[in-house]
């Protein structure tokens, strides 16, 4: 039995629309213009993966935020456990980028995505 | 008054601005760089998304990321730069002599440049403009003013919310308004298909559970102190609303993502020739406008959906300028005017010379698949799986291809079907 | 002397402009008592900005309209020089298209002579064209009035209770009047959301709800006002064609016709309609479709090129408080003592201001037997913000080493510094506004007045506003209603 379904790639902005081939055991995938679209189906009929962005409070920092991200996708359900955990979190500045904020959430670490600089007086 | 001499002034302390002083600067120019703000890196250091950097950097880096890594190369390079100064008006002197008065915290500079790169960016379309009426209740914000105030302030704009207008500014911030636990009613957009990337539908409002609306319009707002709700109504082909098809959306905020516009007043001022289409300047293929020595680079010039092809312009305009500089102009020879053929809506430059390679920005006017993008005076074609208006085409044409056509009065870029 | 305990019922340009000249005198002790969080937010907020010349007043229908307005527009000439209250003159031209129009136009000349209005005189297609080369090709003649002016409404209401304020006078905000207490047939004071507020001379100055408070005092039952909504299309500096003079459509009994103007911060603006709603829709500016429809097809009987609808900056929607018969009911009452109404002043209200003032004066003097006394040391004097757009960068180079807050400009289109705005917040606080709203700085300095209508300098003018009135940045009121509802993670805490 095959199903075909149609997908948008979102490995790059050229947005491919895939037509995925699921048929029995095996995958077709049809429509990519690179290797990492055929990637990107599998993964998106398995298993859907998402990488989570949001803001955590900062503190004493030259911006009263800072901007964090999963390193890696993480499963699409994971999302709102992900944005749970960081509901209530807060840092100090300073904070560079790539500075690990929450270990190990959902397999992958929640990074910082901007650098918070340590303002001259406390906001 | 202090009077500063430079080679070029950059305005606009943005992607295409801070590119556009490091390359002038690598290039043996002697630089100024100058932002309003209070910091550098325009609009993506609220960008918290990723998507930044993938044909520049080759990795795909988050907005804020992004520009970070630019800062760190025009600090290294030792480019003078400016924040919380504003130019008040550019004056035309004479073919290497612009003067800019620029207003700092500790007074006014008078900046003699021989050449300018504008790069002041863009702004957002408001209520306003696209023909939203009713109640003006407070709850109204534009895509961008809404991500400035949740990703750099902390502040959460609204509870319930619908966006008007489907481009990617509006598609983010339905994600973030999700991720944040705000309802996002719906997404309104007038046109039958979305105005931003495929990718952002599937992430932003797909993976969420969002309605986008299409073809439907928001007639009006209603509200006293605060929006209470919005009414919609479906448009026929011509885009006019269907009478009887009004229903009404409750929602406590309206975010407006309906577009940006080239925020180019100052090169307004100056006289410079202006494309309807782009709503930015006129330029040849080193981004210089109808201004001798003033160049155009990011989004002023006109709206970029990548980052990487403002910077790309920045540094195109940097080269120019020292072309310009270097030959008291740009290029000898005619210059050939470059025509919109079939389904292209726009295309920057708008003037080549044959000399040089050149970079073509276009988008067109309708969705299409399987199409050609060619320029076939100079024997250029680029196969394109599907092009969509809201998804930029770049096309870079070689200097051999471009000698084809010195001595031709226009050129025609156009997408044809395969 | 014992003083008079004067209260205002709203500081709209009547209320404003009476208190100022009520503060002339020792005789009164003047509270201003406004419902809104700043003044001028009523009537006086969206109208056509202009000072009539006062020819289209009929002095054998309404004779006191007819008075008022022209003392009032020669009034405005000193009083825009005392206050610093942006302001041009540049006349005006009713522009008729057929012959009817041309028959109802030139019965303005007589009046014009009737009223006493210098320099109106009828003007053919050539003499027209001269005039005002932005004029539409339909027009085939006009009636020029040379005396017309253009102000700045919420301006002059600020400015004109800024020195009232300076000379004395009370302002309470954010206070609603409820109700007309009297004793004995006197007035004794108001009740009001905040209390109650003692008082020998109530004066209801309250635009569009002024009907409502005259019934309260038990004065003038029959009397209603229907709100009349005016729509007005604001277009940006920068269109092809701006006229130099006031240009209208000839009048009809029921309207003032469309006008096409060039307010003093440059903008074309057009407008208004006039739509008569029901006598409770006292709050609706709701702007429509069809009102701007109806405002851009009838410019082009004035302009000879009016902008497209994408060129358009803002859309918004005044109440003209219409009495009966088109009368105004300005009158001070022995039952009760002390209880003075200016009520139902419609157009040409804003242009007779100062004289509707000067009359009440006059009218608390008579019936009330007050023995005026002038004010040693009254201040007639008021300046202005400073601000650095229209200046020599020598000057703005002084201004910032004064005060490096003049070298942040804060507002790129509008060109508005942070000293500015910073000033503005002062001046608001000094005259007792309680909230500072980003609206009134708006209305204060035009930040956010121009192209980007606030979507780019809002965050940031929010926030010179956070810091200086210590409210988190959540907190600063727009205009009714809070910038943000709480903090990005509010939802998730559950705490809002």
């Amino acid at each position: 039995m095959t199903a075909v379904r149609e997908l948008v790639c979102i490995m790059c902005p050229a947005s491919c629309t895939l037509r995925v081939n699921v048929n029995g055991g095996g995958l077709r995938v049809e429509g990519n213009r690179c290797p990492r679209g055929v990637e990107y189906a599998r993964q998106e009929v398995v298993k859907p993966l998402r990488r989570v962005m949001s803001v955590v409070k900062a503190r004493n920092g030259d911006l009263p935020t800072l901007s964090v991200i999963t390193r890696d996708p993480v499963p699409k359900e994971c999302i709102w456990l992900v944005m749970e955990k960081l509901a209530s979190l807060e840092v100090e500045a300073p904070v560079e980028i790539g500075g690990v904020i929450l270990r190990d959430v959902c397999g992958t670490d929640i990074v910082a995505t901007r650098r918070v600089r340590r303002a001259a007086t406390s906001v | 008054m202090r009077l500063l001499d430079y080679d070029v002034l950059v305005i606009g302390g943005g992607p295409a601005g801070i590119a556009a002083a490091v390359k002038a600067s690598e290039l043996g120019l002697k630089t100024l760089l100058v932002e309003n703000r209070e910091r550098l890196g325009g609009i993506p250091l609220q960008c918290i998304h990723p998507g930044f950097g993938l044909h520049y950097f080759h990795e795909d880096l988050t907005g804020g990321e992004f520009v970070e890594r630019l800062i760190g190369r025009l600090e290294r390079a030792g480019v003078e730069y400016l924040v919380r100064a504003y130019v008040s008006g550019i004056k035309y002197n004479s073919r290497l002599e612009k003067v800019a008065d620029v207003i700092t915290r500790s007074g006014v500079m008078r900046v003699r440049a021989r050449a300018i790169i504008y790069a002041a960016g863009a702004r957002e379309r408001h209520l306003f403009e696209i023909g939203v009426y009713g109640d003006r209740p407070d709850g109204v914000y534009t895509a961008g003013e809404a991500q400035t105030l949740m990703d750099l302030y902390g502040v959460l704009p609204g509870r319930e919310v619908v966006i008007v207008g489907s481009g990617d500014v509006g598609l983010i911030m339905a994600r973030r308004f999700a991720l944040e636990k705000a309802v996002v009613r719906a997404v309104v957009e007038i046109l039958p298909y979305p105005g931003g990337l495929m990718r952002n539908v599937q992430q932003c409002l797909r993976d969420f559970n969002i309605p986008l609306l299409l073809g439907h319009t928001v007639l009006r707002v209603v509200g006293r102190r605060r929006v209470e709700k919005v009414v919609v109504a479906r448009v026929d082909e011509s885009l006019k609303p269907v009478p009887g098809s009004e229903f009404e959306i409750p929602c406590d905020t309206v975010i407006v993502a309906a577009g940006l516009r080239p925020y180019i007043e100052p090169l307004l001022a100056m006289g410079v020739e202006v494309d309807e289409s782009t709503r930015g300047p006129v330029v040849n293929e080193l981004l210089e406008t109808s201004v001798p020595g003033v160049f155009a680079a990011g989004n002023a010039l006109l709206i970029n959906d990548l980052v990487d092809y403002a910077v790309e312009q920045g540094e195109l305009a940097a080269e120019g300028a020292r072309v310009f500089i270097e030959n008291k102009g740009v290029t000898g020879g005619r210059w050939v005017r470059v025509e919109k053929g079939r389904n292209i809506r726009l295309v920057v430059p708008h003037y080549v010379s044959g000399e040089r390679s050149v970079v073509f920005y276009a988008r067109v006017q309708k969705p299409e698949s399987d199409v050609f993008f060619e320029v076939p005076e100079a024997g250029f074609r680029l196969f394109n799986y599907g092009v969509r208006p809201p998804e930029m085409i770049r096309a870079f044409i070689r200097e051999d291809k471009m000698r084809a056509l010195a001595g031709r009065g226009s050129i025609t870029v156009r997408v044809v079907p395969r | 002397m014992s003083r008079l305990r004067v209260l205002v019922v709203g500081a709209g340009v009547v209320g404003a402009s009476l208190a100022r000249v009520l503060s002339r005198y020792e005789n009164f002790e003047v509270t201003l008592v406004e419902k809104e969080p700043d003044v001028g937010w009523g009537v006086s907020k969206a109208n056509t900005s202009i000072i009539h010349p006062c020819h289209e007043e009929d002095p054998s229908q309404h004779p006191l309209r007819a008075r008022l307005c022209l003392e009032g527009n020669r009034a405005w000439r000193r009083w825009v020089r005392e206050l610093d209250i942006p302001s041009t003159w540049p006349g005006e031209i009713i522009v008729y298209t057929t012959p009817e129009e041309e028959r109802e136009a030139l019965k303005y000349v007589k009046l014009a002579e009737a009223n006493g209005v210098e320099g109106v005189r009828a003007i053919d297609k050539n003499e027209l064209k001269t005039l005002e080369p932005s004029v539409s090709p339909e027009a085939v003649g006009g009636v020029y009035a040379p005396t017309a002016g253009l102000i700045s409404p919420f301006e002059a209401v600020v400015a004109i209770v800024e020195n009232a304020v300076d000379n004395g006078v009370r302002l309470l905000v954010e206070t609603e009047v409820l109700d007309v207490k009297t004793r004995g047939g006197r007035v004794v004071g108001v009740e009001t959301n905040r209390g109650f507020l003692e008082a020998d001379l109530v004066v209801n100055a309250a635009g569009l709800q002024a009907d409502s408070i005259s019934h309260k005092a038990g004065v003038e039952r029959d009397f209603y006002i229907t709100p009349r909504k005016g729509q007005y299309v604001l277009f940006d500096e920068d269109v092809p064609v701006k006229p130099g003079k006031i240009l209208h459509t000839t009048p009809t009994p029921k309207t003032k016709g469309l006008y096409a103007i060039v307010t003093v911060h440059g903008n074309l603006m057009l407008g208004p309609t006039a739509e008569d709603l029901p006598r409770d829709a006292r709050e609706d500016f709701s702007t429509t479709a069809e009102g701007v429809d109806s405002i851009l097809r009838e410019a082009r009987r004035l302009l000879r090129e009016v902008p497209g609808r994408d060129r358009i900056i803002r859309v918004f929607a005044g109440l003209r408080p219409e009495p009966p018969g088109g009368a105004w009911l300005i009158k001070a009452y022995q039952e009760p003592w002390g209880f003075v109404n200016a009520a139902g002043i419609r157009s040409p209200g804003l242009t007779a201001a100062p004289a509707i003032a000067e009359y009440i004066l006059s009218l608390i003097s008579r019936e009330y037997d007050v023995k005026l006394v002038e004010k040693k040391g009254w201040r007639p004097f008021r300046r202005g913000i400073t601000r650095i757009k229209g200046r020599s960068m020598e000057e703005v180079d002084e201004l910032v080493r004064s005060n490096p807050d003049y070298g942040e400009v804060v507002c790129y289109c509008k060109m508005v510094s942070k000293a500015e705005v910073l000033e503005a917040i002062e001046r608001m606080r000094k005259i007792g506004v309680k909230t500072i709203t980003l609206d009134g700085l708006k209305f204060r300095t035009y930040v956010g007045f121009g192209k980007c209508q606030g979507s780019f300098c809002r965050p940031r003018i929010a926030g010179i506003v956070s810091e200086a009135v210590g409210v988190p940045l959540k907190d600063v009121v727009v205009k009714k209603a809070a910038y943000g509802v709480g903090d990005v993670k509010s939802l998730w805490r559950g705490g809002v």
